[in-house]
């Protein structure tokens, strides 16, 4: 796990113990806190220089903040945030400047990511005017062959936003970030407002430009199959915590938390048989609220797997590695008994982890392991 | 049907295509839209051209003066005044539009009122604007306790009682020019502030102020680049609203005497002092009380018609009028050619026609 100790070389950014709660204000004239929105809560990954994380979860779950975190531009409650080895959730606004160059994000909607009242030329072109990297016909030029180099007509540079398309919008936001040749580019769901068939060539794109420039990606997203056609590793989120993360392909193939299986089962098949003949885990409730988030492990009060212990204590991110193609659980299998597994890992490496007393094994039915005690608990009485 | 009408239209449904498609295009900017729209709503335009001479009359007033050889504060007991010293009615020995109470030229003095009346509302509500916008733009921005503050002094400055204030300002400086603009500037900034801290606070929630913060802009730059451009419509159109509100306001302040005074000429000391001699001389009364209100009157209308122009829903409606004119006149161009059997007809339609598209 050469990954995982975060002095590697491989390692752009590492983040630690990151904490991000939002205060909820009330009152008019003198408004106080009432609670704390726990949008982010300890949450540690590392992402590899030149390699895609793919984050999902549902919303609310914390991934944009978690993305903002990490880009620096909301403080940190808590945690540290490394970029190339720099604690940048420690600088001030000043020393973060420079720092700036280095992450750049693409935003989802790509109607109001854009200024609608700016050309398309000065949009491209801010990163440049406010790094003062290049004025005047240098960075007209430097415009247009960004926008050659994301498949845009250059002589367009003087055109407002509106008159592009919903895919040619999005191809502007990611000129403007690579404009500055930033060494992460945080995605946040770039292509959930596209159409199917503008996704697949914005994706194609991020593709070309990861391999031509070794860009890394933190790639946000609750589309299942576009994060996994994109990413090296992959993340869960739910309600502020990571549940599980784990090398892309060993996560889809075998998702060990219940709430990654029951995500997996929702998300929709192409192939009619292949979705008649699978299981669906159809999850009871809604989200809790995050300003109160359950006790122990956040997901126990939806979860069809949900022990006593899960609403005590808080399962850690560990490996689950000898959980082999059993029909059930193995008795008594919990943090009590790791049995050879149980090793710490940290998301976005090598390491396949789970945040789960009761991790699901290959070929188990979740549906039918609800305990009937836990869904009466759920129900609001 | 006109061939040349015809062949007129479509060569302009020709030229507008080109603009939308072809070649080096263009991008037709917000202001252009909406001047174009501006240019087809006919009040919009009257209101403008009524502005447009009100300012040349006012910059002009000296040389009216000039023609008419009334000097704006002479008196001309004379040829000004009748046999029982009333004041004359217009057109009598050459006053346009009749003298005052004491025997001056009314047209001069109206004229000479305006430079004041649209010095003052125009000067206080560019500073108004100007403050307005600033503070505004910094309240919305950067929120919490500098919000809280500017907020609040917004608040109280709108809940202000601004004859008593202008009644204390006057009576502890004395009536002046400088007072006006000061107090008229200090209660016309806070209704702009109000609606750009608004505006602020909503913009500033957009991805393209986030994208910018993660280029590394700084608070200014953000202001001043991605949300001001942004806040110019409503700024334009509230600004418009504001000018004629100043001007009552001077006018007001004149007429209660805490204003411009005598012998110095605005509408609202000569409305006050025409209140003695409606009687006698409605002339007095009438023509000072006209210029302010077509003046008021052409800058609210103008300002509705920005803010329609403004707003892209009216594009529609627009277009549809547009239209609507268009086969009207086509019919027209058709009944004249029978009538006259002229080409001269339909050609200056389509003119007409080809320029409005």
């Amino acid at each position: 796990m050469a990954t995982a100790n975060g002095t590697d070389d491989n390692v752009l950014v590492r983040v630690e113990n990151v904490v991000k709660h939002f205060p909820v204000k009330a009152g008019g004239f003198f408004r106080h806190t009432v609670g704390q929105v726990h949008a982010v809560d300890d949450v540690s990954l590392v992402i590899e220089r030149g390699k895609t994380l793919g984050l999902v979860g549902e919303t609310g779950s914390g991934k944009s903040t978690l993305a903002r975190c990490v880009a620096g531009l909301i403080p940190v409650t808590a945690g540290k945030v490394f970029l190339n080895g720099t604690n940048i959730s420690e600088l001030s606004r000043g020393a973060m400047r420079p720092l700036r160059r280095e992450v750049q994000m693409i935003f989802q909607d790509p109607y109001s990511s854009l200024n609608p009242r700016r050309r398309v030329g000065a949009i491209i072109g801010d990163p440049f005017a406010i790094h003062k990297t290049a004025t005047g016909a240098e960075r007209k030029r430097m415009v247009q062959e960004l926008m050659e180099r994301v498949g845009l007509n250059p002589e367009h540079f003087n055109r407002f936003p509106a008159e592009f398309s919903g895919g040619q919008r999005q191809r502007i936001g990611v000129a403007r970030a690579l404009a500055l040749r930033p060494k992460l580019i945080i995605c946040d769901e770039p292509v959930s407002a596209l159409d199917v068939s503008i996704q697949a060539q914005v994706l194609n794109l991020l593709a070309d430009l990861q391999t031509e420039y070794g860009l890394s990606y933190l790639f946000i997203a609750h589309d299942l199959e576009v994060v996994r056609h994109v990413s090296d590793k992959v993340a869960v989120m739910y309600l502020g915590r990571i549940g599980e993360a784990a090398p892309a392909d060993s996560l889809y193939r075998q998702p060990r938390h219940p709430y990654t299986v029951a995500l997996l089962s929702a998300a929709p098949a192409a192939d009619p048989d292949a979705a008649a003949a699978r299981q669906r885990v159809i999850l009871a409730g809604d989200v809790p609220s995050p300003i109160d988030p359950p006790a122990g492990c956040r997901f126990h009060p939806r979860c069809p797997k949900a022990q006593e212990i899960c609403g005590r204590v808080e399962p850690p991110l560990v490996t689950h590695d000898d959980l082999g193609p059993a029909a059930g659980p193995p008795a008594g299998w919990g943090p009590a008994d790791p049995a050879g597994a149980g090793v710490p890992g940290i998301p976005g490496g090598e390491t396949h982890v789970t945040a789960c007393h009761f991790p699901v094994v290959p070929g188990e039915t979740l549906a039918s392991a609800r305990t009937p005690a836990i869904a009466a608990e759920r129900e609001p009485a | 049907m006109s061939i040349q009408s015809e062949l007129e239209f479509d060569a302009h449904l020709t030229e507008e295509a080109q603009q939308q498609v072809g070649g080096q295009v263009q991008g037709r900017t917000q202001w252009q839209l909406t001047w174009r729209r501006l240019r087809s709503d006919r009040v919009s335009m009257i209101a403008l051209a009524v502005i447009v001479i009100m300012v040349l009359l006012a910059i002009l007033a000296p040389a009216v003066a000039g023609l008419t050889h009334h000097s704006v504060n002479m008196a001309y007991p004379v040829q000004g005044e009748n046999e029982d010293g009333n004041p004359v009615g217009p057109g009598v020995n050459g006053f346009i539009l009749g003298t005052d109470s004491t025997g001056r030229d009314l047209l001069v003095r109206v004229l000479y009122g305006a430079r004041i009346s649209l010095f003052v509302g125009i000067f206080t509500t560019l500073i108004a604007t100007v403050l307005g916008v600033s503070i505004g733009l910094i309240a919305g921005y950067f929120g919490g306790v500098i919000d809280t503050l500017l907020a609040r002094f917004t608040d109280a400055v709108l809940a202000f009682p601004y004859i008593v204030l202008a009644l204390a300002l006057a009576a502890v400086y004395g009536p002046s020019l400088t007072i006006i603009v000061v107090m008229i500037t200090f209660f016309s900034w806070a209704g702009i502030a109000r609606i750009v801290r608004g505006q602020t606070l909503s913009i500033k929630e957009k991805e393209y102020v986030e994208a910018a913060r993660s280029l590394g802009a700084g608070p200014f730059r953000i202001m001043f680049f991605d949300i001001l451009p942004n806040l110019l419509a409503p700024v334009l159109v509230i600004a418009t609203l504001y000018i004629p509100n100043a001007v009552v306001f001077e006018a007001t302040l004149s007429y209660l005497g805490l204003g411009v005074q005598a012998p110095t000429p605005s509408w609202g000391n000569m409305l006050s002092d025409a209140q003695n001699f409606y009687q006698v001389a409605w002339w007095y009364l009438v023509f000072p009380a006209a210029a302010l209100l077509i003046t008021t009157l052409a800058f609210n209308l103008l300002g509705d018609g920005i803010r329609d122009a403004m707003d892209p829903r009216t594009e529609k409606l627009i277009a549809a009028r547009r239209l609507r004119r268009r086969l009207t006149r086509r019919t027209i161009n058709k009944g004249n050619k029978e009538a006259l059997g002229g080409v001269v007809a339909g050609g200056t339609a389509a003119d007409e026609s080809g320029k409005r598209g």
